[in-house]
């Protein structure tokens, strides 16, 4: 007979993975209340959730399989393109259906592609989905009649979201659109690298020859979670679309797929919260900078980049993790002090 | 019938020939060590045998079913598993976590993407007595990469035992163990359960006499000798191809 104490001890365990922690609570609190605390800036604020969703596709295959790329763009071109032709023709007017078959239709074209990523190394993979992204990009440009070529999509009109809310001059129902959307991708995304295929994930790339020598079968794992990463892209690109009724060439761009790296660099991979962290420190980076030197914004990101990787990830995340476990302490502290108070009375 | 048979197995890399007409049996529940000197063709044979390495002639039967051309995941759940000479760990999942990993694959729950690990209870229940016949409970919350290397070779064996083959390869298990974590690795080897057929690949000859109930020898890349422990250490050309390039090495 199996240990019973044992057994629960390790079901509590193995659940306690996944359990929402406080950090991460107070993390959304604070994001849903940027809504009102910071009223003068849904543009940013907007582009900010949109960069952050792209980056969580990305730390999906990156950080938990181990695929790196350069290509993230073309599902997120995809699927903006998508969004903005069926607006633009009727075709699916509400704007949350159209979100989700944009979804849809990145997640396939992700799932045909995958089988090309599969294959070889990391700088195989880089160039592939670097290329993947060029020729979609250039199709987009050659059939102008239908994408608008190099002046973009004009003539998007975006229907109110539910038949209600129409996406405002202010960007506030813009916001808080792309806020939710970015909120119900995270959760759906957390449960999933929660999950038993997120582990088998994790082993993936941890040790791919011992996971297929455990009866796991690598190669369609990874083209799962390719496909369900690239839906998540697409979502991304097609709010972009849907908040700004328009759409050009440049979804496709390889600063795109870039921007991202250095959005993961900046706030690590692995843990979820990465790309969302590393969107929100490289949008106002930019910003601030911008307003600084409008003209060489870029040299400073790139020291800030430079910085960060002679600094080392592993030390920062270090000082991160000890500010972090600061932080429970005296949270914990908190918590005990009325329990103490509270001992008197059972004398 | 053997419960594994190779048939003319051979593996050619170029003009090389790693594996040459390897005809073995292994018998349901046996004991059974291969062993050869270095670069006897004992690794090959092994990939060969996991679906690594496809052969270049030969066909491989388990449980009377051909599995030459099936893929190294497909030969898992078929009931072949194999630990690694140089282990081949998750460093960053606890043991806990590994072991799991393997439970769910085999249970069918290992691509469910909307459950919590750890719900569902006849994985944990199995993942308790793995754990606990491999003797890794005090540890099984640390990090697989900090823990002490016998542990870890406890973990190789665990997650290929946890993968319920019916035929279990075992590359060197105690390879490298220091001697005070010696002892715990052979008592668990050797309270294997007795359905499990064993197929040893090893260099101790102290384990392989121990332990085998059936030895083959492999010398460049065929097999050489096939017997009881007794007829094979007393067989002369043994001890002159394989026990006595031992002692002279």
């Amino acid at each position: 007979m199996t240990d019973t104490v044992l057994t629960d001890q390790v079901s509590a365990y193995l659940k306690r993975r996944a359990r929402w922690s406080p950090l991460e609570i107070a993390f959304w609190v604070f994001a849903f209340a940027t809504i009102w605390l910071f009223p003068g800036k849904y543009l940013i604020l907007k582009d900010t959730a949109i960069l952050a969703l792209f980056a969580l596709s990305l730390d999906l295959i990156l950080g938990y399989a181990g695929i790196i790329s350069l290509g993230q763009a073309a599902f997120f071109g995809s699927a903006g393109y998508f969004a903005g032709l069926v607006a633009k023709y009727g075709v699916i007017t509400e704007p949350i259906l159209a979100l989700i078959a944009a979804g849809f239709v990145a997640a396939a074209l992700g799932f045909v592609t995958s089988f090309l990523v599969l294959r070889g190394s990391d700088l195989t993979r880089l160039m592939v989905t670097l290329g993947v992204a060029l020729m979609l990009g250039e199709v987009a440009n050659r059939y102008s009649n239908i994408t608008g070529g190099a002046d973009g999509l004009q003539g998007v009109d975006i229907e109110p979201i539910l038949g209600r809310f129409r996406f405002d001059l202010y960007g506030h129902n813009g916001y808080v659109y792309c806020l939710i959307v970015l909120f119900i991708c995270f959760v759906i995304a957390r449960r999933v690298v929660y999950s038993p295929f997120g582990l088998s994930l994790r082993s993936v790339k941890g040790n791919p020859l011992r996971a297929s020598a455990i009866g796991i079968p690598v190669k369609w794992r990874m083209v799962a979670i390719y496909t369900f990463s690239a839906g998540i892209a697409g979502i991304a690109g097609a709010l972009l679309t849907q908040t700004t009724a328009f759409c050009s060439l440049d979804v496709f761009s390889l600063d795109r797929s870039a921007d991202l790296l250095l959005v993961l660099i900046i706030g690590g991979t692995g843990y979820l919260y990465g790309g969302l962290i590393g969107a929100v420190i490289y949008k106002f980076l930019q910003d601030w900078v911008a307003n600084l030197t409008p003209q060489y914004w870029q040299f400073w990101i790139g020291l800030v980049l430079v910085t960060i990787v002679l600094i080392g990830r592993d030390r920062m995340q270090g000082w991160i993790a000890s500010a972090r476990a600061t932080i429970e302490n005296l949270g914990a502290r908190m918590v005990a002090r009325p329990a103490k108070l509270a001992a008197p009375d059972g004398k | 019938m053997p419960i594994l048979q190779t048939t003319g197995l051979e593996k050619r890399f170029g003009g090389i020939v790693a594996t040459s007409d390897v005809n073995l049996a292994v018998e349901k529940g046996a004991r059974h060590a291969l062993i050869g000197p270095n670069g006897a063709g004992k690794t090959t044979f092994i990939n060969l045998l996991t679906g690594v390495l496809k052969p270049s002639a030969g066909r491989i039967v388990l449980e009377g079913r051909d599995i030459t051309d099936t893929s190294p995941h497909e030969r898992v759940r078929l009931g072949m598993a194999r630990t690694f000479q140089i282990n081949q760990l998750f460093p960053d999942l606890t043991p806990l976590e590994s072991v799991g990993l393997v439970v769910s694959e085999r249970l069918g729950s290992g691509a469910d993407w909307w459950r919590i690990v750890g719900t569902k209870s006849a994985v944990t229940d199995e993942i308790v007595e793995i754990i606990e016949r491999f003797r890794l409970t005090d540890v099984m919350l640390e990090r697989v990469a900090v823990l002490p290397y016998g542990k870890q070779r406890l973990l190789e064996i665990a997650l290929a035992f946890a993968c319920r083959p019916q035929v279990l390869l075992l590359d060197e298990p105690a390879a490298g163990v220091p001697e005070a974590e010696r002892h715990e690795l052979l008592a668990t080897i050797a309270a294997l359960p007795a359905e499990v057929t064993v197929l040893l690949i090893e260099h101790d000859m102290d384990l392989v006499f121990s332990f085998a109930d059936r030895i083959s020898v492999l010398v460049n890349g065929a097999l050489f000798v096939d017997g009881a422990p007794e007829d094979v250490a007393r067989d002369p050309r043994v001890k002159a191809v394989y026990l006595g390039e031992d002692v002279d090495g």
